[in-house]
């Protein structure tokens, strides 16, 4: 532990690309807190995407650092899991095989491997289609794959990559509840990255608005609404609807501008 | 939930079992069918032409049940055939490590495209004679021959395999902390398999061509042989049963190694 509740923290960050011609984001502060949701809005472009490949170790910033409980993050941690925009599932495995490729990987006992899943598979409905290929399953199906495939390595963070984004908005909408349930259970920190406004409100405790590229945080928002929720109750609030306005304002102004 | 996907899956496996029997008949009757015009029409016109130069399947059938019956057909296949198993495990002996190494080094890669680019486009006839000058007349120069006509075929489609690997799956291999060894096991392989298994298809009828013509040139055995021995006495009948029996085994090779690629890459058939 570091001492306070603080998990992750990014500080003075900035990532080009091409040789410095391409500002992803830049002089990036942002605090994550432990064990609540951070959501990450913004336009598309404006370096999301690049900023959660550098809080996993993926990629290293050009300046500044990143810290996982008070470390520079260098490499993947095995603390953190990631889930894909693109799911990122292996076309050749199974369900099965997919969902625990983090654990063999981690050198798990072949043995644990069904205990180890089995819950998240049953949290998430993906009993019954554990044999089945990729190909044979639905994106909804697809992204259940690779939520329980985090999960199953019991990570202290999970860090989201518009995970529903190419789904339809009535299975995203599922998974935000299945999400929101799980959560539930385990209390995690999460960063969530999202172009939908709706789906930051619903999932976060706090939203960072990014501007458009190069990337700066524009506003931190506390949701201030109960962590343990349901997505109903939370559209229903009278909170929501400010909320929506606020963030909606906000970008509205920068589209504008950037136009 | 599980239960009703399950029974909706069951009705989209009848209906697709169904419909898989349907294209298999069809398929079949095509094949059938224009095996049997094909039949008739050599018939026809290889009954009118100098018995000498050409013959009808009536008496290509006769003298390959002859030359079967007296053993002749299978002592030369035999050759032919060991030739070929050598020839073309050697070439994937050599051509999934080149492949893989020329995908994966730079340097490597710098070094050999030139020869791989130059021996793919070079017929090989051009180096049989040479070949059989440095090699002699035995088998050695035979399957020599053969993989040269196929390995070029198994190291540029297992150098494509390796290179066209999504990177976005090596990330995900990398955030879940891969290891360089689980990583060829998990993604590198697995996703350059259809396109070795093409490489291999492509190399077993390259294998078969190269096979008969060191048989031309070289040998005093082999399938390959029996063609000039059988052309130069004028016995076009006897000649054609070897055509036919090296054609044979082209499709019948292509079909296995289509079947073996459907078998290793059941992931890779969605298009059906
Ligand atoms: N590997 C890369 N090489 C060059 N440019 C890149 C690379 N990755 C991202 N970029 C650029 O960085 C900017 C931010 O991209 P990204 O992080 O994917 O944005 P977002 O996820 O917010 O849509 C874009 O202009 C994109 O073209
Ligand atoms: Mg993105």
């Amino acid at each position: 532990m570091s001492g306070n509740d603080e998990k992750m923290r990014i500080e003075r960050a900035t990532r080009t690309f091409s040789a410095g011609s391409v500002v992803a984001f830049q002089d990036l502060d942002l605090c994550v807190p432990a064990n609540q949701t951070l959501c990450i809005v913004g336009p598309s472009g404006c370096g999301k995407t690049t900023l959660l490949r550098c809080m996993a170790g993926l990629l290293t910033p050009t300046a500044g650092r990143i810290l996982l409980d008070g470390r520079v993050v260098t490499a993947p941690s095995p603390a953190v899991a990631m889930v894909f925009q693109h799911f990122g599932l292996f076309p050749w495995k199974t369900v099965h095989e997919n969902a625990c490729y983090g654990l063999k990987l981690k050198g798990i006992p072949r043995s644990e491997w069904k205990a180890r899943i089995a819950p998240y598979i049953e949290l998430v409905g993906l009993t019954g289609f554990e044999h089945m290929y990729p190909y044979q399953l639905s994106g909804g199906m697809q992204q259940r794959t690779g939520l329980v495939r985090a999960l199953a390595l019991h990570p202290e963070v999970l860090l989201m990559d518009e995970p529903f984004g190419a789904l339809d908005a009535q299975t995203r909408e599922l998974l935000q509840e299945e999400l929101l349930r799980i959560l539930e259970r385990e209390r995690k920190t999460m960063v969530f990255i999202t172009h939908s406004i709706d789906e930051a409100i619903v999932l976060g405790d706090h939203i960072a608005v990014i501007s458009a590229r190069p990337g700066r945080v524009q506003e931190i928002i506390d949701v201030g609404l109960p962590s343990s929720r349901t997505a109903d109750d939370v559209r229903l609030s009278p909170r929501y609807t400010e909320l929506r306005q606020h963030i909606w304002g906000g970008l509205r102004q920068q589209a504008v501008a950037a136009a | 939930m599980s239960a009703t996907a399950a029974t909706g899956l069951d009705a989209g496996r009848q209906a697709a079992e169904a419909q898989r029997r349907k294209e298999q008949i069809r398929m079949w009757s095509a094949r059938l069918i224009s095996l049997a015009v094909l039949l008739i029409v050599w018939q026809i016109f290889g009954s009118r032409v100098n018995k000498a130069v050409f013959a009808p399947p009536s008496r290509v059938i006769e003298a390959g049940l002859a030359m079967a019956q007296s053993g002749e057909l299978w002592s030369y296949l035999r050759g032919s055939l060991l030739t070929l198993i050598y020839g073309l495990a050697l070439s994937i002996a050599i051509g999934l490590p080149t492949g893989i190494l020329m995908a994966r080094s730079k340097l490597a890669g710098y070094a050999l495209e030139w020869y791989v680019a130059a021996f793919n486009s070079t017929p090989m006839v051009a180096l049989v004679p040479l070949i059989t000058l440095v090699f002699g007349f035995d088998v050695t120069a035979k399957v020599i021959v053969v993989i040269i006509s196929a390995v070029f075929a198994i190291i540029i489609n297992t150098e494509q395999g390796v290179r066209n690997v999504d990177q976005r799956l090596l990330e995900v291999a990398r955030s879940f902390r891969t290891t360089e060894r689980a990583l060829w096991g998990d993604v590198i392989v697995p996703s350059a398999l259809p396109y070795i298994a093409a490489g291999m298809r492509l190399a077993v009828g390259r294998a078969l061509v190269g096979m008969v013509v060191a048989e031309f040139f070289t040998a005093v055995s082999g399938v390959g042989y029996l063609i000039v021995r059988y052309s130069n006495s004028f016995e076009p009948d006897h000649m054609l049963v070897p055509i036919v029996v090296v054609m044979a085994l082209g499709i019948a090779l292509t079909a296995v190694t289509g079947g073996i690629e459907r078998r290793i890459a059941p992931w890779n058939k969605h298009e059906e």
